[in-house]
């Protein structure tokens, strides 16, 4: 069995150590550069930087979810989880990966809070019971998920929201929100967020920030909600292959029409890509297989805060989220009888001033004069 | 309401609804009036029918007469350009059927993107046209009011920011969709309770006219 890795050994020996040779770590940084949208320039800098660069400590803290983020994780493919774990992180604490169990598990996240305080990252995924919601809730390990995070994050370096629920609440949130579930950001002010929003998200975006974070030593530039800009500065629609469609009025009206199967533009399927903010376009899914809209379904905008709440996912952007026809009759109906009312007291007044109406001679206007 | 995507959802949502529903009722309120108020009963003996010279008007009034051309080409040219635009565009664009096809259940074809662009262009001068006409004629200035302004920077900007959201040229595409959106829901508020009505009453208005003429007999 190897020697456990420290994280006080530097990327650059870890990886030598494993046999990794210069030619294939220079490859793997020139991934990221492109990935991250930087100048082929910058992969000197970025080999330097991580040669150098020492492996944090992340505990990853699963709440209300459903695992599919770490499902979508440990399908990355550059860099693959294997890379990331191994290499380029030292995972200390996560449900679903670790190996250890209950009071084991919960030491080796309580040893790497005191090890590295100040320096570990922290990884969430699934939204919170906020502190006003029944504890009970969701708990681990007897711990209610907003006392394990308060206390796990106390001391962090950074939090990485990783899924549309600990991003924004997702589907735990969604009305009537029974649980009170919040997001990261909402019960952590005083530490650096990032977003990584989708549901799932895209396996590499996950393990890029985590790569930006340790290239870089510092956060990538974010949009107004938190996320990643080399990730989710452009939307759907933007770098949709379908998007010349669109341009040419050429909509799909079916799932299996004409225009479907020509690759038609799915707007009027419900698709969400003008509004929604995320990479799917251009990095796809499955090893850069396909993604939702080329495979013919529209984007749901998983990655944008309350898709889940959002109207019918198969209704059109314009739509509105409760259109109702009846309830537009009905206000219809009352403003024609209060116009109605409105017309029948007027005719009464005019009516009663016809009555009571007296005449006034040209002498009397006169004197008044 | 903490960023667009919220503010989107609020326009598509609560805020739909509150303006469909000051619209309906509103509407109702101006139009149940206007036809139950009606007009004096008329004792005189008809000459001829009403319905036929009251639809005929409703078509005739809607071209200017040659008269009136004269005096005023500016007014009747721009004027025809920016509405026949704005309905185009309204009645025409994909998502604008999509919308009308949720609340009502009917839908027709719509006319493609690129030749909805260079109509709502074209609308969007014509309407800037406008303005600088009243601004610079010196009668048409004398008897503007507020209303009239608020009115012309209400459609216009319904107009802006439809065109700015098709080529999406504000960033982030949902400030700039749902900054449409409210427009057009000021627009609807305000329809009932400003000139705007006309879009409704303008129609009823000729035919009255053409009906009258027709009881009596004459031309219109």
């Amino acid at each position: 069995m190897a020697a456990p890795k420290t994280t006080d050994q530097t990327l650059g020996a870890s990886l030598r150590e494993r046999g990794v040779s210069r030619r294939g770590f220079m490859k793997f940084c020139a991934a990221t550069a492109s990935m991250m949208a930087l100048p082929p320039s910058m992969v000197p800098a970025i080999a330097a930087a991580l040669e150098q660069a020492k492996r944090p400590s992340v505990i990853w803290l699963s709440f209300q979810e459903c695992t599919g983020c770490t499902e979508s994780l440990t399908r990355s493919h550059a860099p693959s989880v294997e890379d990331l774990i191994l290499d380029l992180i030292s995972l200390d604490y996560h449900h679903t990966l670790q190996a250890a169990a209950g009071d084991a598990a919960e030491r080796a996240r309580e040893q790497a809070m005191h090890d590295h305080a100040g320096e570990y990252l922290v990884i969430v995924d699934g939204s919170i019971p906020g502190p006003r919601a029944n504890p009970g809730f969701s708990t681990v390990a007897g711990h209610s998920n907003y006392d394990m995070l308060m206390e796990t994050v106390e001391h962090a370096a950074a939090v990485i929201a990783v899924g549309s629920c600990a991003t924004f609440g997702g589907l735990p949130a969604a009305k009537p929100n029974p649980t009170g579930a919040m997001s990261v950001m909402d019960l952590v002010k005083h530490k650096p967020v990032i977003n990584v929003s989708g549901c799932p998200p895209i396996p590499m975006v996950i393990t890029g920030v985590i790569v930006h974070y340790l290239t870089f030593g510092r956060l990538p530039e974010l949009d107004e909600y938190h996320r990643p800009m080399a990730f989710f500065g452009q939307s759907i629609h933007d770098r949709c292959s379908r998007r010349p469609f669109y341009d040419r009025g050429l909509f799909a009206k079916t799932f299996d029409d004409e225009g479907a199967r020509l690759g038609w533009c799915l707007y009027e399927l419900g698709c969400k890509g003008p509004t929604s903010y995320n990479a799917c376009a251009t990095m796809r899914w499955n090893d850069g297989t396909s993604w939702p809209v080329e495979a013919g379904h529209p984007c749901l905008g998983c990655s944008e805060p309350r898709f889940w709440d959002a109207g019918g996912f198969y209704n059109a952007v314009s739509v509105p989220t409760s259109p109702s026809g009846a309830a537009v009759l009905a206000a219809g109906a009352v403003g024609a009888i209060a116009g109605g009312a409105v017309a029948v007291s007027a005719k009464k007044e005019t009516k009663a001033a016809l009555t009571h109406r007296q005449p006034v001679t040209v002498e009397e206007l006169e004197a008044k004069l | 309401m903490s960023g667009s995507m919220e503010f989107l959802l609020w326009t598509k949502g609560p805020m739909f609804n509150i303006a469909i529903t000051i619209f309906a009722i509103g509407l109702l309120v101006r139009i149940a009036e206007i036809v139950m108020l009606g007009r004096k009963k008329n004792f005189a003996e008809a000459r001829a029918g009403e319905w036929l010279p009251g639809l005929r008007t409703m078509l005739t009034r809607t071209v200017a007469d040659p008269g009136t051309f004269q005096r005023a080409p500016f007014n009747v040219v721009v004027g025809w350009i920016w509405h026949i635009g704005f309905l185009i565009v309204l009645l025409l664009f994909l998502p604008h059927i999509a919308l009308i096809e949720s609340l009502t259940g009917l839908s027709w074809p719509a006319l493609p993107n690129p030749i909805i662009s260079l109509v709502t262009a074209v609308t969007l001068v014509a309407l800037l046209a406008t303005l600088v006409h009243r601004m610079t004629h010196p009668v048409k200035r004398r008897i503007s009011t507020v209303e009239d302004y608020i009115v012309w920077a209400v459609v216009f900007a319904v107009v802006l920011t439809g065109w700015l959201a098709y080529y999406r040229l504000v960033h982030p595409y949902p400030l700039i969709l749902g900054m449409h959106i409210l427009a057009a829901e000021i627009m609807l508020i305000l329809l009932p309770f400003t000139k705007l009505t006309h879009i409704f009453t303008a129609f009823i208005a000729r035919w009255y006219n053409g009906a009258a003429f027709g009881r009596k007999g004459v031309q219109s």
